[in-house]
């Protein structure tokens, strides 16, 4: 009986695994296909649709940028978006462990996501 | 324009797969091939480094949908000196002298590369047996996965938490303070200092690379040091070239990979160690 329950355990871990997967490579995924697409367009037009020398750089010139459908604009934005994609690795590590009831872990992992919105802030003032 | 970019993508392609392969950052191919091949501003080529560590680290971890080799728990728990360190050496620069750590370091890595060719001498590779210490049965650190290359499941152990917890630190504190890779620092941390098996090592550092790049991506994403031209043709390259490295790692025997790894930490660490007195190679 007791094996049976720590088969399923297993196997529902398993499952927990194979959809954090998914994730992050739903994550991936889409940051790559911005930048392929913002690529493209840089290409296509032989213009990054800004001065010469210059990009967007804050978070409005950007997203006001992917509206005009400018290639620097979103090729910024699929940038971003792979930034993202560790924090995002480091919130399901959270659910993970939380699934696996190992709450030693659910703090460790929610100590090193507060440390790097610390630093995303730093970094954005 | 295309050949430029062409050109970049396959620079990416390369980085991606040694990065993956050995759990560094790429850029020890890249920020040579932009500064010194493409004329480009060592600003630019250290964004474009950052954005090609965490396409690197993003690639190999997607390249399976369960990771089995990389140790989670590790990760986390050395992540938190990684980061903390990298905050450090952000605001220590301009108080700290650069040169006293670029010798440290560069003659750290010196000593890694000699233990690493001692361990290839001896022929221990997955054999070696490490008596767990009580940290690391308290943390839950010791963990197991499936060999591809030797077609077995190597259980380890791993020891001196704390040696391996403050290199760790003193890797965030490098990339921090002098901007460079700390890949190469994160496996010595667990293999060389925590004595744990080289490809979760490996896979390790590579999850841990990505989430401390990312720390510091964001001072380098608003303050303009990341070209968009030049970033993304090479993250493209490297996310391709990260998913094929990762799966070749698996079934390259470790000692092969160790073979890799002994020339590229020296010469990374002679770098640093010449650096320190001056002098660029």
């Amino acid at each position: 009986m007791a094996q049976k329950t720590k088969e399923q355990s297993k196997e529902a871990m398993a499952s927990v695994e194979i959809l954090i997967g998914r994730i992050l490579q739903g994550g991936v995924f889409i940051s790559a296909a911005i930048l392929a697409l913002g690529l493209l367009l840089f290409l296509i037009n032989q213009s990054g649709g800004y001065p010469a020398g210059q990009h967007p750089q804050t978070i409005l010139t950007i997203l006001s940028g992917v509206v005009a459908f400018k290639p620097f604009a979103i090729m910024m934005l699929g940038l971003f978006c792979l930034i993202l994609t560790p924090v995002l690795r480091v919130v399901v590590s959270i659910y993970a462990f939380a699934k696996e009831h190992d709450t030693q872990y659910v703090v460790i992992t929610t100590i090193v996501l507060i440390i790097l919105v610390i630093s995303f802030v730093i970094g954005y003032f | 324009m295309i050949a430029t970019a062409l050109l970049l993508i396959l620079v990416g392609l390369f980085a991606g797969v040694a990065g993956a392969i050995l759990g560094l950052g790429g850029g020890i191919i890249i920020t040579p091939v932009l500064t010194l091949a493409m004329g480009l501003d060592i600003k630019y080529a250290i964004g474009a480094s950052i954005i090609a560590v965490i396409a690197t680290s993003s690639g190999s971890t997607v390249a399976y949908l369960r990771d089995e080799v990389l140790n989670l728990r590790i990760a986390m728990f050395l992540e938190i000196a990684t980061t903390v360190g990298a905050i450090f050496g952000a605001l220590l620069t301009g108080i700290l002298n650069p040169a006293y750590l670029y010798v440290l370091f560069g003659l750290l890595l010196l000593f890694s590369c000699w233990n690493m060719i001692r361990k290839l001498r001896m022929g221990t590779e997955l054999n070696e047996t490490v008596k767990a210490d009580k940290i690391a049965e308290k943390l839950n650190l010791n963990g197991s996965y499936f060999d591809k290359a030797e077609l077995k499941t190597v259980d380890y152990n791993v020891k001196n938490v704390p040696g391996g917890f403050s290199v760790m630190f003193g890797a965030g504190l490098a990339s921090g303070l002098l901007g460079i890779g700390s890949g190469a620092f994160k496996v010595m941390a667990m293999d060389t200092v925590m004595h744990m098996p080289l490809k979760p090592s490996s896979a390790t550092s590579n999850l841990m690379m990505g989430v401390t790049a990312a720390a510091s991506a964001t001072v380098y994403f608003f303050n303009g040091s990341i070209l968009p031209q030049i970033a993304v043709p090479l993250a493209l390259g490297i996310l391709v070239g990260a998913v094929i490295g990762s799966r070749v790692m698996q079934v390259l025997p470790a000692r092969v990979i160790r073979m890799i790894f002994v020339p590229v930490i020296f010469y990374i660490g002679l770098q640093m160690l010449f650096k320190g007195f001056g002098v660029n190679i």
